[in-house]
């Protein structure tokens, strides 16, 4: 039959995926927990994401401002820029451009790093060594991205207002004050919290697929490359389907 | 005899191909019995399998007299308390240092949380093993003989009472080689382990054997001391020993 071709490996990789998300979801609740090796994870994706997370946010903020400063000044709205950046980069930009950059960064190296132990044999040694490789390896990294992209994601929010009010002030002065007040008060409830639930998602896919790729990556050096690569690009689909359904949910029940 | 080890007609196979076909062995108390065979002939998949790594499809497989297939989570933990296994490349923890490595399993599978004691025993086994100045590097750091050294060390701070060797001497020069072969019987006189080695190298075979067994298709089709297959009628036997 020819669609079985096609569908089994599909279907297999979904049943993996399953069984490693049960298996996730078991072991994060068994006691036992690494925290040291949590930590240490914290500060490897978090910590060591700071400067290129920092560097985007403004740059983002800085261009938005930008780009909209000739069609607002001609319709005579330039003090409408500080609400409509924070509103841009709070609800969507900030959130997805944090993940993607993530995905590349965290992803990949989480998916070559787990992939690479998975080759030299040092999950089995782990195993061996009385460590649950799940526990120790899987649990901290996907729980370490679920807490901090969330964090990277405020914080490349802040740095972009930052840049946003960097681009006003080549055009007029402005005070900051003003610049911050106009660009919170605009905000409301259902454009913060739906944006901070996807930014968990978004930490969950970014840590499941990458543990997930490598966690599965097959015996050879070449299997590592693989992993990596796969792992940003399903990484990357997850971010944007998670976004897409996360925006009709919101739309569903906060604008209808 | 005591045996610790007893596999009956074991049987592994993957995607379809037999890799262990009908594997029968018994490794008594105190013993050090080498497995020879050609690369793919599933040596290494039997070891793994006595280390709970790999679970065979039909036969039997009693490590300390319990089956392995049957114990539970918990109960791998405790089996691996008790069973050391040298990896081929010795699988060293890239991302720690060599004390980091030592204190891995000491605090896992010796259950030791107390660090002046996981200080004393990785000292007292880097010691053992010639590596006493190595103790703040990190594995890149440390040479092919180097990491086997480590590798033994590793596996040797929780003092299990069965070794599994997968190709101790792989990719070592010829002296150094013979240096790991005779660390591993060292290691064997003064921690009272018994030992199962799977190797191509016959220097270390003839170093370290008690008991050799041949492998080949997935079954033992020999077994005796390295003089005795040496001498063997059987060509293919003998072959190994050129």
């Amino acid at each position: 039959m020819p669609g079985k071709s096609v569908l089994s490996p599909i279907l297999i990789n979904i049943a993996d995926q399953t069984l490693f998300l049960k298996s996730f979801l078991r072991n994060t609740l068994k006691k036992g927990f690494e925290w040291e090796e949590f930590s240490h994870q914290s500060y490897v994706i978090g910590y060591r994401s700071v400067g290129i997370i920092a560097l985007t946010g403004f740059i983002l903020g800085f261009v938005l401002s930008l780009q909209s400063l000739p069609t607002m000044k001609q319709f005579g709205a330039v003090s409408f820029i500080p609400g409509m950046v924070s509103v841009s980069v709070i609800r969507e930009i900030g959130p997805v451009i944090v993940a993607l950059i993530c995905a590349g960064k965290i992803s990949s190296s989480i998916g070559a790093e787990l992939g690479s132990m998975n080759v030299t044999e040092q999950i089995d040694a782990m195993e061996v060594s009385g460590a649950n490789p799940m526990q120790y390896l899987v649990v901290t990294r996907i729980l370490a991205c679920i807490i901090m992209i969330p964090l990277l994601t405020i914080f490349a929010d802040v740095i972009a207002l930052f840049g946003g009010f960097t681009a006003t002030l080549l055009d007029s002065p402005m005070s900051p004050f003003l610049y911050f007040y106009k660009a919170t008060s605009i905000l409301e409830f259902s454009d913060i919290v739906p944006a901070f639930i996807k930014t968990i998602l978004f930490g969950f896919a970014i840590g499941f697929v990458g543990c997930f790729k490598g966690f599965n990556s097959n015996r050879g050096t070449e299997s590592v490359g693989l992993a990596a690569n796969s792992a940003v690009v399903t990484a990357s689909v997850w971010i944007i389907v998670i976004d897409a359904i996360v925006v009709q949910i919101t739309n569903m029940f906060v604008y209808s | 005899m005591e045996p610790l080890i007893e596999i009956q007609g074991l049987k592994k196979s993957f995607n379809g191909t037999p890799v262990l076909s009908n594997v029968n062995l018994t490794v008594n108390k105190g013993e050090n019995v080498v497995i020879l065979g050609k690369s793919g002939e599933g040596k290494s998949v039997t070891i793994k399998c006595i280390a709970g790594l790999m679970l065979q499809d039909e036969g039997s497989l009693k490590v300390f007299g319990n089956e392995v297939k049957d114990i539970d989570r918990q109960g791998l933990k405790d089996l691996r308390r008790r069973l050391g296994f040298l990896f081929q490349n010795s699988a060293l923890y890239d991302s720690m240092t060599v004390r980091e490595n030592l204190a891995f399993p000491l605090k896992r599978v010796a259950g030791i949380k107390d660090k002046k004691e996981i200080e004393r025993l990785s000292t007292e086994v880097l010691e053992a093993v010639g590596l006493q100045d190595a103790i703040d590097k990190m594995p890149s750091e440390l040479s092919g003989g180097m990491r086997k050294r480590m590798g033994l060390a590793r596996t040797l701070v929780v003092k299990p009472e069965i070794m599994l060797y997968d190709e101790p001497t792989t990719g070592l020069d010829t002296i150094t080689s013979k240096e790991i072969s005779n660390l591993i019987l060292d290691m064997q006189r003064k921690y009272d382990t018994t030992s199962v080695i799977i190797t191509h190298d016959i220097p270390c075979a003839r170093i370290t054997a008690d008991r050799v067994l041949i492998m080949s298709n997935g079954e033992y089709i020999a077994e005796g001391t390295c003089d005795e297959l040496e001498n063997s009628q059987d060509a293919f036997i003998r072959s190994f020993f050129k």
